[in-house]
């Protein structure tokens, strides 16, 4: 076994230990088994991405996992320049993660189940990655979104939390139904579903197409779009976004590890990984970028308007990830993976920031019942304002340079691109006007909680503050592998985008057409909007708060609309569950099994003269008589047949 | 002559023989001795799984041909022998019985108090019985053991059963009977036209006319429609399974409803392959009802085994999809999943079976917290909940993916359809599991006690299958290749054409 190979199977085996033992044995000690196993595979990690730097890229089986005629599905790893990364991302945040909640979750009853499933979802996010063929692919993705299940209802005598864990699995159905098909069609199409002889061969089914119901669509958009529909419910894309709200139902830490740096980032590793599928198919990728770019914008709308801290970060998520979809969906897929690698430091560490909060208010999360934070929890202040900027995308942090990359690609990527890139630029604006609002709400002015809870606010332990720390460092400096060439050039750097040279042997390099001037107008733009947005903010929350009042109250249908997030949720109930469930009840037990089929059956022997009552009779006695009615018959259709 | 016993001594006859004869010696053991009759229905059913070892690991896997085959004349006036024989077909569901059987015992040693010795000699004998269904190469001898285990069955539930287990288990007789008796009539024919022999190996072979082929599909059809069941003839089977004892159930869920897919494999098909290819359509969307269907009843359902009955009609449709896609992947994916929806329906009404016996309640509404109370409990429910709705790497999961790719390979929309089954498989799943094991502790569940280790030693071996079959199926799927392979090559000279279920009904 080579030692990459060991990077998921330690946390498995962490995972194993602990809901084997953790109940009876282990108990409050759990970490001591989980944080040395993914601290382990987080060294690993940092090695094999040294390897992978150095030129090695591994790609080989571990064993045939199923057999049945041509279907033949290996379990193996491929660890290429692109997985590389997502290793890192992985293992670092879930390593942080790890050691937050050692003080997050400490005195909770289920103290061991928590890390067992941490490990378990580790595991499962490490195979996803490193799966070298669709099928394990599926296996991790389905796997995490099984964590992602025990996680948001981890407090499951809670009705609320128990509804959104089952609420994020269904919906995830739905996409990993496209998903299934599209590797279904896969096989029909290549014969295998292992990455590199797909990828190989998928030159060849240009042009050829197929007929649905009557209509012929291209076969390389048909694969796209079906595996885009798992993407979409991962990565909590329209229309399948429902679920990540509510996915705060679960403890933070895990907001900060699933929700935000890893799991739903899937669905964008995932298009990334397919590129040469997507790059054949301009109807795929004009969907995936317009389902990108207008996710980000209605998630942000949603945003302003929240007050649940942890809500108003997972629309953040949600609009992040747009981006992410955008920059693909344009081609751009460097830009796409390194926004999620730099939004994985900042986006976690906002969300431990507000699990830091809500450790010091016994749970409160909405920020207008908060206020003057800053004084009582200064680490968290810092860290979390560090994040702000980096999310907000001010020059220096990790955010502007990935979002700046993201917007200036998808400008000069063309028509369609100038159109998402407007909405992304807005989106923009958004984003540094909510995130900056969670700040001046939150952490500045007057305290608005209860006294007892002013009395018991306090800074979080080291083991808290220490991962805070440092997220924060990397949501500074994470961006500084992937400095534009513009400024590379102003600064003096050679060769400063490191990050996109280091992944174009897998996703290749766009093809931005555009000049320097309107590079530079694009990035002032992007910085005028970040920097606009957080003095909105200022101007609105902290000199003159009656303002957002007086907007609410004068617009108050946009207002009511953005608070009920759309009606989504309510027009789902409305087309999808509540029929089926007439259809459950009313047609199928009222009717079709209980009236028709029912009444067949009972009604048949009762209609030929209560045969059934005689039947009953027969049937109070014992065996016997039932073996003389059989032999009985028995002989009946032999006489008959025979003569 | 296909024979071939490597063993030496005929393993499947003892097989069969061993929990019947062990049901025999019981009847001499006194009524009140009631530990005694306990141990020694478990002492028989271990000893009939260890006799059915070698199966496992002395199979030939390279050959299509029957294997361990016994061969005696029996009434030859009639032509009509003793044989039995197995192939890669066939040959897991004889383990399946055996080790089911052994759970059955375990988990009904405090729940059953009335009548102990004939329950657990019907038990015995209904394992006799059923891997005689599996075994049996002559068709009177089949249709013996067939009929067989439907007495104890019956007794089963219609004794040890629920508040309204007359009804039920009259009705599992009357459906059953209908369908048996026409193919009771199919294989009368077959024994006329074929030149007087039972012999189902040489019957297999024939070339019958199409006419006949098709007359003949559906008198088998009706017998085993009924028992897998298929939709529409499916009712029986919530009934059956709620008013059973919890072995009656796992045995119904676990192995009798696998004989109607059996049949399908062992004659229908081969037997009529130009009537099982024009059928091809029909059975298709039977089947992709019966997955949607099955699942969206489950959503109205208020009683916990009457959920998992509905669902067993969803988890089949998938293995009669698979079987009538006539490709290797489908006809693979439907014999495993075969497997394991015995291993995990099984499982869900062994589950079942522990937790009514302390609270006497099957209604969901009766539930609630459940985790919190029994934890250990509700983590092997999560594994047979998870494995239920086929999440990859439990055996759910090979299974499910392999028919749907079957079946989309052989018809596009089937295979989209069935998946759709898979999407309300997590909702009502998972419903379910909220309602019975989250949110706060029902009063009614307060203070019970968790699973002890008679339980824990029932549901193990289901756990252990569960994942064994989903990270390396190969063990199992290996067993199939061959024979299955076998099969298509024989349905292969089909060359009817297709009929759907429109043009049958109107006559199009």
């Amino acid at each position: 076994m080579k030692s990459y190979q060991l990077i998921p199977f330690l946390p498995l085996a962490a995972f194993v230990i602990n809901i084997l033992l953790g109940k009876r044995i282990i108990k409050d000690k759990a970490h001591w088994i989980a944080v040395p196993a993914v601290l382990a595979s987080w060294v690993i990690s940092v090695f094999t991405l040294f390897d992978v730097i150095g030129g090695k890229v591994f790609n080989e089986d571990l064993y045939t996992w199923i057999i049945s005629d041509g279907f033949i599905v290996s379990v193996g790893f491929l660890v290429d320049q692109l997985t590389a990364v997502m290793l890192i991302v992985v293992t670092t945040v879930s390593s942080l993660v790890h050691i937050y909640s050692v003080g997050y979750m400490h005195g909770d009853k289920g103290y061991y189940r928590f890390f067992s499933y941490l490990s378990l979802f580790t595991f499962s996010m490490l195979m996803l990655v490193m799966a070298n063929n669709f099928l394990q692919l599926y296996f991790g993705w389905e796997a995490v979104g099984l964590c992602s299940y025990f996680l948001i209802g981890f407090w499951y005598e809670k009705k609320s939390a128990s509804d959104a864990g089952k609420k994020a699995f269904i919906v995830n159905r739905f996409g990993d139904f496209g998903f299934g098909l599209g590797v279904i069609m896969i096989f029909l199409t290549f014969g295998t579903i292992h990455y590199e002889p797909v990828f190989n061969a998928v030159n060849g089914i240009v042009g050829q197409s197929i007929n649905i119901l009557g209509y012929d669509i291209s076969l390389v958009t048909l694969i796209a779009l079906l595996l885009f529909c798992g993407a979409v419910g991962k990565s909590a894309q329209i229309p399948l976004h429902v679920w990540l709200p509510d996915a705060m139902e679960g403890p933070t830490p895990v907001s900060a590890l699933i929700h935000a740096a890893t799991m739903v980032t899937a669905g964008v590793f995932m298009v990334a990984r397919c590129n040469p599928i997507f790059n054949l198919s301009h109807v795929a990728m004009n969907v995936v970028a317009v389902t990108g770019a207008v996710t980000a914008l209605f998630a942000a709308t949603i945003a302003l308007v929240q007050n649940d801290i942890k809500r108003i970060i997972a629309y953040s998520t949600i609009s992040q990830l747009g981006y992410m979809f955008l920059a693909c969906g344009v081609g751009a897929y460097a830009a796409g993976i390194f926004h999620l690698y730099t939004h994985a430091f900042f986006k976690a560490l906002l969300f431990l920031g507000a699990g830091s909060v809500m450790h010091a208010m016994a749970g409160e999360l909405d920020i207008q019942k908060m206020g003057g934070l800053k004084k009582y929890m200064p680490w968290t202040y810092w860290t979390f304002l560090l994040a702000s900027l980096s999310i907000a995308g001010i020059p220096g942090f990790a955010g502007f340079f990935s979002k700046d990359e993201i917007l200036w690609q998808a400008y000069a990527s063309g028509p369609l691109g100038k159109i998402v890139w407007f909405l992304g630029a807005v989106t923009a604006l958004l984003t540094a006007f909510y995130s900056f609002r969670i700040v001046f709400v939150a952490f500045h002015g007057k305290f608005r909680g209860t006294h007892e809870q002013e009395h018991h606010l306090h800074e979080s332990p080291k083991v808290m503050t220490l991962p805070l720390a440092i997220l924060a460092i990397g949501a500074i400096i994470s961006g500084w592998v992937g400095i534009p060439p513009l400024i590379g050039e102003f600064l003096g750097i050679e060769h400063s985008d490191k990050f996109g040279a280091f992944l174009a042997p897998v996703v290749g390099h766009p093809h931005a057409e555009g000049t320097h001037g309107e590079e530079i107008f694009v990035m002032l733009l992007s910085i005028l909007f970040a920097v606009g947005g957080i003095i909105t903010a200022f101007f609105m929350y902290i000199k003159r708060p009656e303002i957002p009042v007086q907007l609410g109250e004068s617009m108050k249908t946009a207002y009511r609309v953005l608070w009920n997030k759309y009606y989504v949720d309510e027009l789902y109930h409305l087309i999808i569950v509540r029929p089926t469930f007439w259809v459950a009840q009313s047609v199928i037990v009222g009717v079709t099994d209980g009236k028709i089929i029912e009444g067949i059956v009972n009604g048949v022997p009762r209609a030929i003269g209560g045969f059934s009552e005689i039947l009953r009779r027969v049937q109070t006695g014992f065996a016997h008589h039932y073996a003389a009615v059989m032999a009985l018959g028995l002989l009946i259709i032999m006489i008959f047949l025979i003569l | 002559m296909e024979q071939m016993n490597t063993l030496g001594y005929p393993i499947l006859s003892s097989v069969i023989f061993v929990p019947i004869i062990g049901a025999i010696l019981m009847l001499l053991i006194k009524r009140t001795n009631e530990s005694l009759i306990k141990w020694s229905a478990l002492f028989f059913s271990i000893l009939t799984f260890i006799l059915s070892l070698p199966l496992f690991t002395n199979f030939d896997k390279k050959t299509h041909k029957m294997q361990f085959v016994e061969h005696h004349e029996w009434i030859p006036a009639w032509n009509i022998n003793y044989s039995l024989g197995v192939d890669g077909i066939s040959v897991l569901f004889v383990l399946l019985s055996t080790l089911i059987t052994i759970t059955c015992v375990l988990v009904s040693w405090n729940s059953i108090k009335t009548k102990l010795k004939e329950f657990y000699i019907a038990l015995l004998l209904i394992e006799g019985a059923m891997i005689g269904v599996f075994c049996a190469l002559d068709f009177f001898l089949f249709y013996i053991f067939w009929e067989a285990m439907l007495i104890p069955m019956f007794i089963l539930i219609g004794v040890w059963g629920g508040p309204r287990r007359v009804y039920a288990a009259i009705k599992f007789f009357l459906y059953t009977l209908v369908g048996s008796v026409l193919m009771l009539v199919g294989i009368i024919v077959l024994y006329f036209y074929g030149g007087k022999t039972f012999d189902i190996l040489k019957l297999s072979v024939m070339n019958y006319p199409y006419s006949m082929q098709l007359w003949l599909f559906w008198a088998f059809f009706a017998a085993f429609a009924v028992k897998v069941p298929m939709f529409p003839v499916h009712t029986w089977l919530p009934d059956a399974h709620t008013e059973a004892p919890t072995a009656g159930s796992v045995i119904l869920a676990g192995i009798l409803i696998k004989m109607g897919a059996y049949g399908f494999l062992r004659f229908s098909l081969p037997f009529f392959p130009d009537a099982s290819k024009a059928m091809t359509p029909v059975m298709m969307t039977l089947s992709v009802i019966a997955i949607i269907y099955g699942a969206v009843v489950c959503l109205a359902q208020t009683d916990l085994k009457r959920l998992i009955a509905y669902s067993s009609v969803s988890h089949m449709g998938f293995v009669t999809l698979g079987i009538f896609a006539m490709n290797v992947n489908g006809l693979e994916g439907g014999i495993l999943q075969m497997i394991n929806h015995g291993i995990v329906t099984g499982a869900l009404f062994l589950s079942v079976g522990i937790i009514y016996d302390r609270t006497h309640s099957r209604e969901i509404a009766d539930y609630g917290g459940v985790a919190t109370v029994l934890p250990v409990y509700a983590a092997f429910f999560m594994v047979f909940t998870l494995a239920s709705i086929g999440l990859p790497g439990m055996n759910g999961f090979i299974g499910e993916f392999l028919i749907i790719l079957g079946g989309f390979a052989a018809k596009k929309w089937a295979g989209v359809l069935a998946a759709t089954g898979i999407i309300i498989g997590a909702a009502y799943m998972l419903w379910l599991y909220q309602r019975v094991f989250f949110m706060e502790v029902n009063p009614k569940v307060q203070g019970l006690s968790d699973v002890n280790l008679r339980e824990i030693i029932t549901l193990l071996p289901m756990v252990i299958l569960i994942f064994w079959i989903g990270v390396y199926p190969n063990t199992f799927l290996s067993f199939m290749h061959v024979s299955v392979q076998h099969l298509i090559d024989r349905l292969n000279i089909g060359t009817a054409p297709e009929m759907t279920l429109a043009k049958l009904l109107f006559f199009k």
